[in-house]
């Protein structure tokens, strides 16, 4: 049946309803609605209270009743926040390391999914399994031994014990490589008959198929960086190396023993601000990605 | 550039190493395609006639054998360095590459002193869309095609880069009835005015015969005939090669040989010379049953279906191993419908008899 034909039948069917339908449907979509707003409320309220405490002065954020609307709007505190806290530095670690540790991390995923969902070799299966297996271990647990691993190699205080632990992902490796197997094995067939290597095919193929579950992977492996913050704390939390989340978590609690909470929130919101304009732009491949492999993110 | 298949084999082993059988997929194939000529693979599906596709096209290895391309070796070659062009049963377009994209893929591999320039290219994609009547529609993507279109495409992608020889999987399966005839005309057409030499898999009797210079008729693994289209239908050489090529396809029956005359049940339908005493299947085709009020073969009739320009007797026989036996006849000959039964006259060069036990044909002259 056609898609015209289809809409066409639904609005007959829509006029043949009776009254006392309609009144279940407006009910129904009210409830509906007035459910969701409480939520985006409940989601947005914390975010709301960041923006308005970082205009705040110190005095009135005190104020035992709270103000919902800042009486003296304090854009200072957001020039004060980006000194005090040496923002600048915190930037460019963090960047740094989620940059290098995505673009690794994607070579990798890519390569492994592609040797686990095209290349015949021996023992694949069993390796798989194996890796598989390794997701069942809680995350807490391997920090322990990466500790003690990063330890004994030297590599304490320093940007690769940020970055080597977590260049192996093999949730990504897994979401690519089911990715990859619903490519039919014709193409890479006919683009054999074409004339390609299997890294041509990779990179001409493949990964153009694969591309909303690589910006997805992308974007959750900046956003782990960008939000890591008991390993960094672990390994690596002297002056040259600290990790946004931790530069904002000192910065502001040693001063003359008081925390300036205000500028604390407006570092708070300047550190979420990249994060939160790269996931409203790529939040379509986000969902997608996500949705897809049918489990956490 | 003739194509030589020398003793080809290929074996797949078993998977459970327990149960232990494995498959000879193709079996001592020889074969010399002549340069410039469309060779139809026909058999039922397992026969092994893709698998010989894909031998000729390197993307299987063969067990043993050889297969040259003009007087090169290219057994050891892998699929990127034989210069051939395959078209898949399904296509296998590339579908986030536009039309123009998927065609000008295969010249973008090219290395070495084959490296084409910008134009060239376009001019060769151009050249090869409008021999396949699609260079209207070049800057579409695959899923906005319909499955003529995008088979058109996936011809023109494996010609584009001028193949030594050109191989078809089933390229007409996907097609509904009609634009199947269209394409097989089409793929006839472009074989002649590209004179590559091409190899076509089908188990489509009537497609095969109906475009092929010759034909190649396997069962499992084993070719049971090459030849002509026309002379492996008016000569079969066993029973299996009778019985798949033709629609309606050839009636079956049991008899015998016996003194120099052709049993069926009771009745001397032929006299022969030549054949000893024997048990034999014997095989006629349709269009070699004459109705004859004197006819020496009694059928009982069950139906007449009159189709224009034929009809077709629809008869039964104790002796038939086909479910019924069917006649051919112009609708000019008259039938009563309602008679209990009907007599036939066999003509002599559709009448088949084979060995009971090999299958396999026995010659013989009429007296």
């Amino acid at each position: 049946m056609s898609k015209s034909t289809t809409t066409v039948m639904q609005a007959r069917d829509i006029q043949k309803m009776s009254v006392g339908q309609k009144i279940v449907r407006v009910l129904s979509k009210t409830g509906t609605y007035a459910f969701l707003l409480i939520m985006a409320l409940i989601v947005l309220f914390p975010f709301y209270w960041m923006i308005i405490s970082s205009l705040k002065t110190l005095a009135e954020y005190r104020q035992a009743i709270p103000t919902f609307w800042p009486r003296q709007i304090m854009w200072g505190n957001y020039a004060e926040a980006f000194t005090t806290a040496n923002l600048g530095d915190l930037f460019m670690n963090t960047l740094y390391v989620g940059l290098v540790s995505t673009v690794l991390s994607l070579v990798i995923t890519v390569l492994s999914a592609f040797a686990f969902a095209r290349l015949e070799f021996k023992g694949k299966e069993t390796l798989f399994g194996a890796l598989l297996a390794t997701m069942m271990i809680p995350g807490e647990l391997f920090t322990i031994t990466n500790y003690i691993t990063i330890n004994e190699l030297g590599w304490m205080h320093t940007f690769t014990a940020l970055i080597v632990p977590f260049l192996v992902s093999v949730f990504y490796i897994y979401l690519l490589r089911q990715n990859f197997m619903q490519i039919p094995n014709e193409l890479y067939l006919a683009a054999k008959v074409d004339g390609t290597s299997d890294i041509k095919y990779l990179w001409k193929v493949m990964i153009p198929l694969a591309l909303p579950t690589l910006i997805s992977v992308t974007i959750l492996k900046m956003m782990g960086a960008w939000n890591s913050y008991i390993w960094p704390k672990l390994v690596a939390n002297d002056d040259a190396h600290q990790m946004i989340t931790n530069g904002l978590r000192n910065a502001f609690t040693d001063t003359s023993g008081q925390a300036n909470y205000p500028v604390q929130m407006a570092a708070v919101a300047i550190v979420s601000a990249p994060l939160f304009l790269v996931f409203l732009c790529l939040r379509k491949y986000i969902m997608s990605g996500v949705s897809r492999s049918g489990i956490k993110g | 550039m003739k194509v030589v298949l020398q003793n080809l084999t290929k074996i797949f082993p078993s998977r459970d190493k327990k149960a232990g059988k494995e498959v000879v997929a193709v079996n001592d194939f020889n074969f010399e395609i002549p340069d410039g000529q469309l060779v139809g693979l026909l058999g039922p599906s397992g026969c092994g006639k893709s698998t010989t596709l894909y031998m000729i096209s390197g993307l299987q290895k063969p067990t043993s054998g050889k297969i040259f391309f003009g007087d090169d070796d290219v057994t050891e070659l892998s699929t990127e360095n034989r210069g051939i062009g395959l078209v898949f049963q399904n296509y296998a377009l590339y579908p986030h590459m536009t039309v123009m994209q998927n065609i000008l893929f295969p010249l973008q591999n090219l290395k070495g002193k084959d490296k084409l320039t910008k134009e060239e290219m376009l001019d060769r994609a151009y050249e090869a869309a409008r021999l396949v009547q699609i260079d209207e529609l070049m800057d579409r993507k695959p899923s906005e095609l319909s499955g003529g279109q995008q088979q058109r495409v996936a011809i023109a992608r494996a010609l584009v880069k001028m193949p030594r020889v050109l191989l078809l999987d089933e390229p007409l399966s996907n097609l509904d009835a009609r634009l199947r005839l269209q394409t097989r005309e089409e793929i006839r057409r472009i074989q002649k005015e590209t004179g590559i030499t091409t190899v076509f898999v089908t188990h489509d009797q009537e497609e095969a015969m109906s475009i092929s210079d010759v034909i190649v008729v396997m069962k499992l693994g084993v070719v049971q005939q090459i030849g002509k289209p026309q002379s492996v239908y008016d000569d079969p050489q066993n029973l299996f090669v009778a019985k798949f090529l033709g629609t309606p396809p050839i009636n079956v029956l049991e008899g015998k040989v016996e003194g120099g005359k052709v049993y069926i049940g009771s009745e001397a339908v032929l006299e022969i010379e030549g054949v000893e005493d024997q048990e034999v299947y014997i095989g006629v085709r349709p269009e070699g049953l004459e109705p004859c009020a004197d006819g020496k073969l009694t059928c009982s009739l069950n139906n007449l279906e009159v189709m224009g320009r034929d009809a077709s007797v629809v008869a039964s026989h104790e002796n038939a191993i086909s479910p019924v036996i069917r006649a051919i006849i112009s609708s000019d000959i008259k039938i009563d419908p309602s008679a209990q039964s009907v007599k036939f006259n066999v003509k002599p060069h559709k009448f088949f008899i084979f060995n009971k036990e090999t299958e396999q044909r026995i010659y013989f002259e009429v007296k």
